[in-house]
């Protein structure tokens, strides 16, 4: 009898597994056959912009009849899977690395679609609320700040009582555009950090302990006194964590809003292909651990015999996503876009052609 | 006249049957194959994947102890003694209590509800999700640890080797209890018998009796509860800290190579990073693999010594 059992558990096990196979693998034909129906758009790639994505994709079906489907597969698979020209654009948190676009079939045009920012979140007792300057910050999670009562800490933070705890520093154990933005903003303000550390979407960690999403992270912060970790701003207001002031690039302590991260995206040298690093902005009232995440479509839309309609269809909905979408940042804690960027954008957008011809008017 | 029909009937159906009989071992055998045949896609599946990281690390793979994915360098060693620790630490916790707990339900308290209500409590141990486990030991077991870390004066983490191996050694138990169960009603009750007509007590005959007896039955307990236990990911990856470093104590954080897998892969881009993934799976594949060959021949040495 329980060997029946046992065998039965085995069977069916495997069985699930080879229907779970199944399934990922019927996914590549199934996203083609949607690409070719007209009134249907195919994305994937970033989990970060997900619940916006998801708000504005529902209201434009609505508005305008076109149904959007959003894969939340991770800014990685986003990549892969526009590269492979399955989805009709891809998402990611990071810009495209030059190698990386060198690899695609085609340019891809990066669109920034809405901004968001990385919180230092602490556990102290009497919950106060700390400054942190770019060099303390870069010590602790370096692991060269042990204790809370450093003198170094008492200095930025003088009326608030510290206790003699040991810092314990957490991280994300997974791969993660929250971890890249983090560590792209460390590597700029220490050398030591760039040296040894690097950025990334995982890294190897000089010190402290690995959590498994902002989730992890955030629960790991709550139960151990005297702990540090970051998390996405979204999840820290959405938790009501504490929130540190940096002192960013011009010497002002920011505390991470709405507003003084879309402040950090109000930057005058902006590129051409908007590919850019805004941690550690030169914007005076900006927070310094703000990023965009981007929209990638090719700048030609005329291959694999795509439909002119779909490729005018796929710009029309980027162009609307940056302009009247953005009503929708703030309810979902994103930042807006600053009218700067907007205008930037679309005239980037602008350059998206079918057969040389612009598809934007 | 009705004899002979009788008989023909017979002849003709017989001859239908050896055919139904051939094709039915000819399906047995296509089927049985598949298992083989998957086996070796799967194998051959990993290897060629891990080409590059095969290419580019070589045997380093196994010792280098950097694993750093900014600068491409990857060594799979503090990973696999995660693994192994954690994993020969449960069992050393999970075996006496299963034991314990088999000998209870298989030789004191055979039948009747007692037994009934617990051999039911252990399938549905078995049946709870692994995140589930993880949950429960994020929430309970962390911070009853971190108070005997405290006690102990070690870094009041909370998470590492020791809560990791406590909560496999839950996990693996109720396998480890079926399997040893099992085999408890393979002892000759005969010879049971006689010892206790020899005036043996019931202590004397677990001891002398049955333990001998069932030693390579309990092996291949062990030995399936091992396999789980070295491919468990869901809860290890919660509770062991996810450090990428060689642990320097039983407390210490660490990290295993099926939760490393499953947290890095998602979001791994480059050839070199993705195939060093696929190389620590080929690695774990191989681990279970040779555990699996030493346990299966300690099985038959057993076997033969009764």
């Amino acid at each position: 009898m329980k060997k029946v059992n046992l065998i039965l558990l085995a069977i069916l096990s495997s069985a699930l597994t080879l229907v779970s196979c199944g399934n990922n693998s019927k996914k590549n034909p199934d996203t083609q056959k949607t690409t070719a129906s007209a009134n249907t758009l195919i994305g994937a790639g970033a989990t970060f912009p997900y619940p916006l994505y998801s708000k504005m994709f529902h209201v434009y079906h609505q508005k305008k009849g076109i149904k959007v489907n959003y894969q939340s597969v991770g800014s990685g698979a986003g990549i892969q899977q526009i590269q492979n020209k399955v989805v009709d654009f891809g998402a990611s948190d990071a810009p495209m690395s030059d190698e990386e676009l060198k690899e695609s079939p085609g340019y891809l045009v990066h669109i920034p679609t809405c901004l968001g920012a990385v919180v230092i979140t602490y556990n102290l007792p009497e919950d106060p609320s700390l400054k942190f300057t770019p060099d303390v910050l870069a010590d602790i999670f370096l692991g060269k700040i042990t204790k809370w009562n450093d003198p170094r800490i008492a200095k930025v933070n003088p009326n608030v009582k510290l206790p003699s705890l040991p810092i314990s520093v957490l991280h994300r154990s997974d791969g993660s555009g929250t971890t890249y933005i983090f560590s792209d903003y460390m590597s700029k303000i220490s050398s030591d950090w760039k040296n040894k550390v690097g950025k990334g979407k995982s890294l190897q960690w000089p010190t402290g302990l690995g959590a498994k999403g902002n989730e992890g992270v955030s629960g790991f912060v709550k139960q151990t006194k005297g702990s540090i970790g970051y998390v996405e701003l979204a999840y820290a207001y959405q938790n009501k964590m504490s929130k540190a002031t940096l002192q960013n690039k011009s010497g002002n302590f920011i505390t991470p809003t709405l507003s003084s991260i879309s402040a950090a995206a109000d930057i005058d040298h902006m590129p051409k292909d908007l590919r850019v690093s805004i941690t550690n902005t030169s914007a005076s009232k900006g927070y310094p651990i703000s990023a965009f995440t981007y929209i990638l479509v090719y700048e030609e839309q005329g291959y694999d015999n795509r439909k002119e309609k779909k490729a005018k269809a796929t710009v029309d909905l980027i162009d609307w996503m940056i302009t009247d979408g953005q009503q929708f940042t703030k309810a979902l804690q994103y930042g807006k876009l600053p009218e700067k960027v907007v205008e930037k954008a679309t005239k980037r957008l602008k350059t998206v052609t079918y057969n040389g011809q612009s598809l934007l008017k | 006249m009705n004899t002979a029909l009788k008989h023909n009937i017979v002849i003709s159906e017989s001859g239908k049957i050896t055919r139904k009989e051939k094709g039915f071992k000819r399906i047995l055998w296509i089927v049985a194959l598949s298992i083989i045949v998957l086996f070796l896609v799967f194998f051959l599946t990993l290897v060629l994947s891990s080409l590059p990281s095969l290419k580019a690390f070589g045997f380093s793979f196994l010792y280098e102890k950097t694993w750093n994915p900014v600068a491409g360098e990857f060594g799979v060693f503090p990973f696999l003694v995660g693994t192994l620790l954690t994993s020969f630490l449960a069992l050393i916790i999970a075996v006496p209590f299963s034991l314990a707990v088999a000998l209870f339900l298989g030789e004191y308290y055979r039948k009747g509800i007692v037994s009934g209500l617990f051999k039911n409590i252990i399938d549905l141990l078995a049946a709870i999700p692994s995140v589930v486990y993880g949950f429960w030991g994020l929430f309970v077991l962390v911070p009853i640890i971190r108070k005997l870390e405290m006690l102990l004066n070690v870094s009041p983490y909370g998470v590492g080797i020791f809560s990791a191996s406590v909560i496999l050694s839950i996990m693996i138990m109720p396998y480890a209890i079926s399997l040893t169960r099992q085999v408890l009603q393979m002892v000759p009750s005969d010879l049971k018998e006689a010892a206790y007509a020899m005036g043996a007590t019931r202590f004397d005959v677990i001891r002398k009796i049955v333990i001998p007896h069932i030693l390579s039955g309990l092996f291949a307990g062990i030995l399936l509860a091992l396999g789980r236990a070295l491919g468990e990911t869901m809860a290890v990856t919660m509770l062991i800290g996810n450090t990428n470093a060689l642990p320097t104590s039983l407390f210490s954080p660490s990290n295993t190579m099926a939760s490393a897998i499953a947290n890095e892969f998602t979001e791994a881009t480059g050839q070199i990073y993705t195939s060093s993934l696929i190389e620590m799976a080929l690695v774990l594949f191989l681990v279970v693999t040779i555990i699996n060959v030493i346990g299966r021949k300690l099985i038959n040495h057993f076997a033969w010594d009764e």
